[in-house]
């Protein structure tokens, strides 16, 4: 009795199958397919429709909207007070993902060099704990922890710190009355809520970095400094640029932080948002929404003339 | 620091890992110029050994010197050794000039004095056309010589390898091999080599230091460690002899010691054995042809089987199952210590 070389096809499935195996772009074509039609028509599609409105205008008497091209609601973007906002919401964008990069440094070191099994599984619980929880009541949360009345200012009290609060809140432009009218305020809660987004990324690369580079770096003559600039941070470079997209664009769009922590003045977001709604000016709320993805393009063209990608 | 220090001496030198004891007890000195090679099987030590002169690990206990320095508590940037390392460890964010120019780089080099010296040791491993590429873009042979001349570029006083051969395919790694010794007489260089390939540790060292389970078991010139190993690990491990126990060598009119002998020192006899020599009967229990010489695999009683290296000429037709008379010199037999 002599068992077969070939098994004989048997069954749909089966016919199926070796089919797929004999046209392999067949295959391909099938799993790409649905994920293309999605980000083709549902995303590229609105955001090229997006792009499009911003070279509309709006009839300033009748407040509809005129179709032919302009460049006008451009021109309007770059008038100063919408200016301002667009340099304000930049600058904590950048302050934001410098920040987040600092202190995410350390932890994710930590967890990519040192952590392992236990530890590991406990870094990973509470990186990804805070994102578990609902992003308005994190943001409530910091309204409160920051009031006048709130946590820090009651510590500050019992410690006798509270001329350095006082302090800290008479600098200009960034201070205020309170933390949670501040732009500190806004810059913490922004800090706080985005800052898992920085450490999983840069965890993650350097993870990849492999420890006899270290080693060698170390064998050849570098201190410990020396190794840090010349080795592991261009090798993390990606992880902390990924990171930054998150953090940079998540805080260029983001309109419920600043209206719930922070001064009465606006952010592209809140921007966005009102020249949509109340405002109806849905022209110029695109033309805002245009900023972030320029801004975006930007960096990362930045980042690639700058080698930042060299190492992937 | 005296000019007739060793240039790597171990003092009772032990590094255990929690109830593992990697390094047990080493003591060692290499000689200044020396091509040094340290063997054994994996697990043996012998890597553990390399990382304690290079600074990568510190000894639990014992000392270890670096021409007469004591090394303890000096991290590896501040140490005159460099390491090739098994995998190469080149940086992939740099193209292979600055790879090699690294450790000048650190040192504080002006950028056009550390390419001319990292030229130069390209040029000596013969590269010197691929400054610009990556190191991603070369091949695993020259990957190796870029690794040995960023090493060679700082003019350490002790080279280590590690295992650089073993990623090679045997071809690239006989090339190799030529070229490191050549390379080692030229610049006359301390060379400690770690290997697990014997025939490299061989062909290649000045002394042979054999490993065995964190400590060194024998020390000498190969010669000595081939024909005269200390105990049946290092004949098994460094020459594959065949290893007679006390009781068949006695027997056979040799010591009443574990002897070791050697697959050549055996032939096949058709007559009676010479004066001086001794025969054992046997059964062929694999006969392979290896084009130089061929081998059998001859079982002489139920626990002994001996190799046998014959020259190709002889033993053709011989096939397993076939009774043969095996015999060799008294002479030949090595005694050894018993373990």
């Amino acid at each position: 009795m002599t068992t077969a070389v070939l098994a004989a096809p048997r069954g749909p499935l089966r016919g199926l199958s070796d089919f797929l195996l004999r046209r392999p772009g067949v295959y391909l074509a099938l799993l790409l397919t649905p994920p293309l039609l999605w980000l083709g028509i549902i995303y590229l599609g609105s955001l090229f429709a997006l792009l499009a409105q911003s070279f509309f205008s709006i009839d300033e008497f009748s407040g509809t909207i005129d179709y032919t091209l302009t460049l006008s609601t451009y021109g309007q973007l770059f008038q100063l007070a919408n200016l301002d906002i667009v340099i304000r919401t930049v600058a904590m964008a950048a302050a934001v993902t410098l920040a987040s990069a600092a202190l995410a440094f350390p932890i994710a070191y930590y967890a990519a060099r040192y952590a392992r099994g236990r530890m590991k599984a406990a870094f990973y619980l509470l990186v990804m704990m805070p994102l578990w929880s609902s992003y308005l009541v994190k943001v409530y949360a910091w309204k409160l922890i920051l009031a006048k009345e709130g946590i820090v200012s009651w510590a500050a009290q019992s410690l006798g710190l509270t001329w350095l609060v006082d302090a800290i809140l008479a600098i200009p432009v960034i201070g205020g009355p309170s933390l949670s009218t501040s732009y500190i305020g806004t810059f913490l809660t922004f800090t706080y809520v985005w800052l898992p987004y920085m450490i999983l990324p840069l965890q993650a690369s350097l993870e990849r970095v492999p420890h006899n580079l270290v080693e060698a770096s170390q064998d050849l003559g570098a201190r410990p400094g020396q190794t840090f600039r010349h080795v592991i941070l261009p090798l993390a470079l990606p992880g902390m640029i990924a990171g930054s997209i998150f953090t940079f664009s998540l805080t260029l769009g983001d309109y419920i932080i600043p209206q719930i922590v922070g001064g009465s003045t606006l952010f592209i977001g809140q921007a966005v948002l009102t020249q949509q709604g109340t405002a109806g000016n849905v022209p110029l709320a695109a033309a805002f929404t245009v900023v972030p993805v320029a801004i975006m393009g930007l960096y990362l063209w930045a980042a690639k003339r700058m080698g930042a990608f060299d190492a992937l | 620091m005296t000019s007739s220090a060793p240039a790597v001496r171990f003092r009772a030198v032990a590094r255990h890992f929690g109830a593992v004891r990697a390094v047990d007890g080493v003591d060692l000195d290499i000689a200044p110029g020396e091509f040094f090679s340290m063997l054994g099987p994996s697990g043996s030590g012998k890597t553990t050994c390399l990382r304690l002169i290079a600074g990568f690990e510190q000894p639990s206990e014992g000392e270890i010197e670096i021409f007469g320095v004591p090394s303890a508590g000096v991290p590896p940037y501040a140490r005159a050794v460099n390491t090739v390392f098994q995998d190469y460890a080149l940086f992939p964010h740099m193209n292979v000039l600055d790879n090699v120019a690294y450790g000048l780089m650190v040192k504080g080099v002006p950028k056009a004095q550390r390419h001319a010296e990292a030229r130069a040791a390209l040029a000596l491993v013969r590269l010197d056309s691929h400054g610009e590429r990556r190191p991603a873009q070369l091949s695993g042979g020259q990957r190796q010589r870029v690794a040995l001349a960023r090493a060679l570029v700082n003019k350490p006083r002790v080279l280590l390898l590690d295992e650089p051969l073993g990623a090679l395919d045997l071809k690239l790694r006989e090339e190799m091999q030529v070229e490191l010794k050549a390379l080692q007489r030229k610049l006359g260089t301390t060379f400690v080599f770690v290997t697990h390939d014997q025939g490299e540790a061989l062909s290649m060292s000045d002394r042979v230091a054999v490993f065995a389970e964190g400590r060194i078991v024998q020390v000498g010139p190969p010669e000595d460690i081939y024909e005269r190993p200390r105990t049946p690990f290092v004949a098994r491990f460094v020459g594959a002899s065949n290893v007679i126990e006390a009781g068949l060598a006695q027997a056979l009119g040799g010591p009443a010691a574990p002897c070791s002998l050697r697959p050549e020192a055996l032939s096949l006899l058709d007559g009676p054995a010479p004066e001086g020599w001794a025969s054992l009967p046997g059964r062929i229990e694999d006969a392979q042809y290896h084009g130089a010489s061929r081998r059998l695999l001859v079982a002489v009683d139920a626990a002994t089987r001996l190799a046998v290296a014959l020259p190709a000429a002889e033993g053709a037709g011989l096939a397993p199952g076939a009774a043969v008379t095996l015999g060799f010199p008294l002479s030949a037999l090595w005694a050894m210590e018993a373990v």
